[in-house]
């Protein structure tokens, strides 16, 4: 029996998980598949209307036309085009929104009563709600300013929660500060409290300030993250500093480098980083972080050189700068267009594994993908080659063999060169299941044969073409009767 | 008693009523400023504003143009600014400079700055600074709410997380309180409130602050209680993979604000395609909610269903033809439309699904939730990172890791963090700090080293204080405590047993039927309990911060009312579209209707990426 299943679905049957499996008798995928197909193919003769009348107008950009998303592109583009006026896009279709009537009276909503029924339901549900909700806030008037001078901390606060005017001005006092920035931390309103910081802030010491925010962890929070918005990083810096909190001050020191672009200042000020009070395991990171960046100048300048010259660069051009990329990109990339050079080069493979102890698997894994990427199938084999003290070579990998055949396969191996990787997973099951989602049918038919599985066989036939070599392979087997199959 | 209320579930508040305040309350502010005006719209609040008006309704009230606020020079050549903008610093920085800008050059405009949905005085101390006080006028347009959907309500507030919950900065507690105040103002009064977690305890408070200033009585109430939840209570949940139809949209094409865009490989054809994912839409009524595997199944039979309809056609006379197209056609093109999207959604979906090893991930997440098998899950999460597979993926793992474990084994944290960083970039030491002080990615520290260290503080500094610190080292030595969670709440499904997606017996079917999503299943069980009594030992390892409250203007008396079987709940911090699932079949099996009201829909991709700090 032929089955045209499509590999992914052989794959999510294959799974032993059982939740999320598919049905094998529904076979649910290839429903699906023919679902789509009728769905495609039926056909409405009698209309000729068009059929997209359901959906809505979309632009060249995907937005909606007459949306305001869609709206702003085009302004924006015409900006771009001439500068001059282009007033609004001139939109010939009905917008995509039926337009929801918005011709009543709005003032009559906040101010007096309503007109029409579906009105009056709004209205009425909150006739007594503060202005604050719904209708914005008008000039307050001038009566609100009068004597605040016995304005109590409780009092200032709820003030400015409800935005009603307050002043500050009577809170000289470092006690009265205090009792403030207090209150609004009862308040757990952090708009007030941020509000009250600012004043402290202006009106307080640096030394002072940062004392008393010591035991107030809500408010120094607060202020911290006041201090990052404003993009006051030298304030900041100090405030850790002086709060002992030395760790958080390197980290947000460290932080600066992504707003350099330039890589040789970028550089330089890694180098700065370096002894910054990082914790001893961060400390070695950013070590390694300039050094990178340091050798990745290097190489940049180099490679840039050899794009015209070099062979691999010519065959395979540089989609990108190596600058900035991460440790193991940077590996990727020395084992793609520096593979074989001697350890002594900051380019190599090797050099680049010692200096960032990379380890055997990691290693492994990115010259295996990087080498497969150039089908350079010799490398590969080469790299899990071992010689054992006998001189006997045999293939060994820190990877699993399944997950190595994996990484080939999407490169895009030939079958012959999975094979040699699939027969040596160790485990039965999975060499099987692998065999038949590549069509290593060699593997298959000798794994079945080992087993002595004659019923296997028999039904693994029945998947590979007729009059194959494959099949007449198994036939061969089959009909062999020095075998002693268990079934 | 669950059962024999089921098929009488009450039905849903008209929440359109929201869009409309919204709307008119814009256009009031817009008059505010009469004359033609060029108009600024800060980028995250295009689509929701795209959600309850559109240029029509701007162009009505003399916007002349549109721009996206891009922190970049201006070209109006407009003499009124108006900029409707999220009160952030950043933006308010780039307008004092436009403005001075135009005031060197000699230029004379009037601007007007709206802050949704409300004003900072960090943001007027700004204008102030820069001498702009007085030339821009500033008002607040209170648009707290979008309905994304029957059920949804969201506050559209992404950075409300982490704000809220890295930053420890609660400038958006009254915001939300503030929400809930309206809602209660609209659709209340509640009668009951529960809660758990620091924040969801804040907003209840400022609500009730809030609401005593105008306290009055509404006929009739359509939402009886209240469930407010921070979202710390409850990581894990949103960083599993989803597998119900939504979440996994959401996963793959990332819906934004109600809308998915199809890529042309779902379309088949040259182009995107816009599409709103709600009620609306029959197809995506009936397979949201489903488990993946379910969904095939659906679309055929749908299929099926739609040729048959179309087959009618056959030996219909003029007559009837007639009246089949005026009547029917239309609908069935448009199902045909849905359908044919759908399908090549999940079609699209599957594939890429398979090709990235879906289901050995999901094997390794479930075994995380088991507690099975941990030295495996760490080696695949190992060569996960070493094949430098996506960077948020590798994260999202490890934080699994971490919370289900209470923390990694100190060789295990330093090895696996040293090989993400020569992965994806030395920067990361960044979001592995924030990871930490969020509690999402720990190193597992012997029991004494805190006391010792607070001891050790504690002599340094006064008595008051000692409490304060102790508080600010427990939260940092927060525990996530989920294996013992897991085990008293039966989280986590014993192995073995058999779980038929097709008819989920409980909420854990959103995840395959591996785990029960926490959240959740506190609601579920704050709901039964009618409060916290016999959960003591849940909210101690939740630590603590539960509570509950008569919400005040309602009364006790009407357990009876359709009204006490709506029940809003409140996610501060985001809610995935898997948890809304689950509240959605919780609603089915009790007989409730579940309104969810959250600051933002978030997923794993979205949860992680606030934590990234490779910005700014």
């Amino acid at each position: 029996m032929m089955r045209s299943k499509p590999d992914e679905d052989d794959y999510w049957n294959s799974s032993k998980f059982r939740a999320f499996t598919f049905d094998d008798d529904d076979d649910e995928f290839s429903t699906l598949k023919e679902s789509k197909r009728a769905v495609n193919s039926i056909v409405v003769d009698d209309d000729d209307d068009d059929d997209e009348d359901d959906v809505e107008k979309v632009s060249w950009s995907g937005e909606p036309v007459g949306s305001i998303s869609w709206s702003i592109k085009e302004t924006a583009s015409s900006v771009h085009v001439g500068g001059q006026d282009h007033g609004f896009p001139k939109i010939d279709s009905t917008p995509s929104l039926p337009r929801q009537g918005s011709g009543y009276s709005l003032s009559s909503l906040f101010k007096g009563r309503p007109k029409s029924g579906s009105i009056q339901a709004i209205s009425e549900s909150f006739p007594d709600v503060p202005s604050r909700s719904f209708a914005p806030e008008l000039r307050k008037p001038k009566a609100e300013y009068k004597d605040y001078s016995d304005w109590s901390p409780e009092e200032t606060v709820r003030r400015m929660q409800r935005g009603k005017a307050y002043s500050f001005e009577t809170f000289r006092s470092l006690k009265d500060k205090m009792l403030l920035l207090d209150e609004a931390v009862h308040a757990n309103d952090g708009n007030v409290i941020t509000a009250v910081l600012i004043f402290l802030k202006k009106s307080l010491s640096k030394e002072i300030l940062s004392r008393e925010l010591t035991s107030r962890e809500i408010a120094l929070r607060h202020y911290i993250h006041y201090l990052k918005e404003m993009g006051e990083q030298k304030s900041l810096v100090e405030l850790l500093k002086s709060l002992g909190r030395t760790e958080d001050m390197a980290l947000l020191q460290y932080k600066e480098h992504l707003n350099i672009k330039d890589e040789v200042r970028k550089k330089e000020y890694l180098k700065a980083c370096i002894g910054l009070p990082f914790s001893p395991e961060d400390a070695s990171h950013v070590q390694d972080h300039y050094t990178l960046l340091e050798r990745q100048i290097i190489i940049e300048a180099n490679d840039k050189q050899a794009e015209n010259k070099v062979e691999v660069f010519k065959k395979h051009p540089r989609k990108a700068s190596i600058l900035n990329m991460p440790i193991i990109t940077t590996l990727y990339y020395s084992c793609f267009y520096h593979y074989g050079e001697p350890e002594g080069t900051f380019s190599s493979p090797a050099n680049i594994r010692s200096t960032f102890k990379i380890s055997e698997k990691q290693y492994f894994l990115t010259v295996l993908g990087a080498r497969a990427k150039l089908k350079e199938w010799f490398d590969v084999d080469r790299l899990f080659t071992a010689k054992n003290w006998f001189g006997y070579t045999k293939k060994k990998s820190p990877i699993g063999f399944h997950r190595v055949v994996d990484i080939l396969q999407k490169n895009n191996a030939p079958v012959q060169v999975l094979q040699e990787y699939v027969s040596l997973v160790e485990d039965t099951e999975q060499k099987i299941s692998l065999a038949q989602k590549y069509k290593c049918h060699d593997i298959v038919i000798d794994t079945y044969k080992d087993l002595k599985d004659r019923q296997q066989l028999i039904i693994y036939q029945g998947k590979v073409e007729r009059n194959s070599p494959e099949d007449r392979k198994i036939q061969d087997l089959l009909n062999n009767t020095q075998i002693r199959w268990k079934n | 008693m669950a059962h024999s209320s089921r098929k009488d579930a009450p039905d849903l508040p008209d929440f359109s009523l929201l869009k409309r305040i919204a709307r008119d309350q814009l256009i009031y502010l817009l008059e505010q400023l009469p004359g033609k005006k060029d108009l600024f719209i800060e980028a995250d609040l295009m689509s929701p504003l795209d959600r309850i008006a559109n240029v029509t309704t701007l162009k009505e009230h003399e916007v002349d143009k549109l721009y996206k606020v891009d922190h970049k020079p201006i070209y109006s050549t407009s003499d009124q600014l108006c900029f409707l903008i999220r009160p952030r610093i950043q933006t308010v920085k780039w307008i004092a400079d436009i403005v001075n800008a135009d005031k060197a050059a000699g230029k004379l405009r009037s601007y007007k700055i709206i802050f949704s949905p409300q004003k900072f005085y960090a943001c007027e101390a700004v204008l102030e600074e820069q001498g702009i006080y007085g030339d821009v006028s500033t008002d607040e347009w209170a648009f707290h709410l979008l309905p994304l959907d029957d059920d949804i309500i969201s506050l559209e507030l992404p950075e409300f997380f982490r704000d809220n919950f890295l930053g420890g900065d609660q400038r958006w507690v009254t915001t939300a309180g503030s929400a809930l105040h309206l809602l209660h103002s609209v659709y209340g009064p509640f009668s009951k409130a529960y809660g758990i977690g620091r924040c969801a305890k804040m907003v209840y408070e400022s609500w009730r602050e809030q609401g005593k200033e105008g306290e009055k009585k509404t006929p009739q109430s359509e939402i009886g209680t209240v469930f407010l939840v921070d979202r710390d209570v409850d990581f894990v949940t949103p960083l599993c993979s989803q597998v119900v139809y939504e979440g996994l949209v959401d996963d793959i094409f990332r819906i934004k604000c109600g809308s998915v865009e199809f890529t042309p490989d779902v379309t088949s054809s040259e182009k995107s395609v816009k599409v709103m994912l709600n009620s609306q839409d029959k197809v995506f009524g009936e397979i949201r909610n489903e488990h993946f595997s379910n969904v095939f199944g659906l679309l055929s039979q749908k299929a099926r269903n739609l040729q048959t309809a179309y087959d009618r056609r056959r030996g219909m006379d003029i007559k009837q033809m007639k009246t089949f197209v005026s009547e029917e056609l239309k609908g069935l093109k448009q199902e045909h439309h849905l359908l044919s999207l759908h399908i090549g959604a999940s079609e699209s979906m599957m594939k890429r699904k398979t090709k990235q090893d879906f289901q050995e991930l999901l094997k390794t997440e479930h075994s995380l939730l088991e507690g099975f098998e941990i030295r495996e899950c760490i080696s695949y999460i190992e060569e996960h990172i070493n094949r430098q597979v996506s960077m948020i993926e590798s994260l999202r793992l490890l934080c699994l890791l971490s919370l289900t474990e209470n923390g990694l084994l100190p060789k295990d944290y330093r090895s696996l963090k040293a090989q993400y960083l020569q992965s994806y970039g030395t920067e990361h030491l960044l979001t592995f700090a924030n990871l930490r002080q969020l509690g999402l990615l720990v190193e597992q520290q012997a029991g004494e080293t805190l006391t010792v260290m607070e001891s050790k503080v504690g002599k340094l500094v006064n008595d008051k204080t000692v409490g304060k610190l102790t508080d600010a080292f427990s939260s940092l030595a927060k525990k996530s405590n989920f294996r013992a969670l897991s085990k008293r709440l039966a989280l986590v499904p014993k192995t073995m047993e058999e779980y038929d997606l097709r008819t989920p017996r409980d909420m854990a079917y959103i995840f395959s039927g591996a785990y029960i999503p926490l959240s959740c299943k506190l609601i579920e069980q704050v709901l039964e309990r009618e409060g916290w009594t016999g959960l003591e030992e849940v909210t101690r390892l939740l630590n603590g911060n539960e509570f509950v409250g008569s919400a005040g203007g309602g009364s006790e008396t009407g357990r009876t009312t359709d009204s006490q079987r709506i029940i809003l709940v409140m996610f501060l911090g985001g809610c995935s579209y898997s948890e809304i699932s689950a509240l959605r079949f919780l609603g089915k099996e009790k007989g409730y209707k579940f309104i969810v009201v959250t600051t933002a829909i978030i997923n794993a991709a979205r949860l992680l990426e606030a934590m990234l700090d490779n910005y700014g």
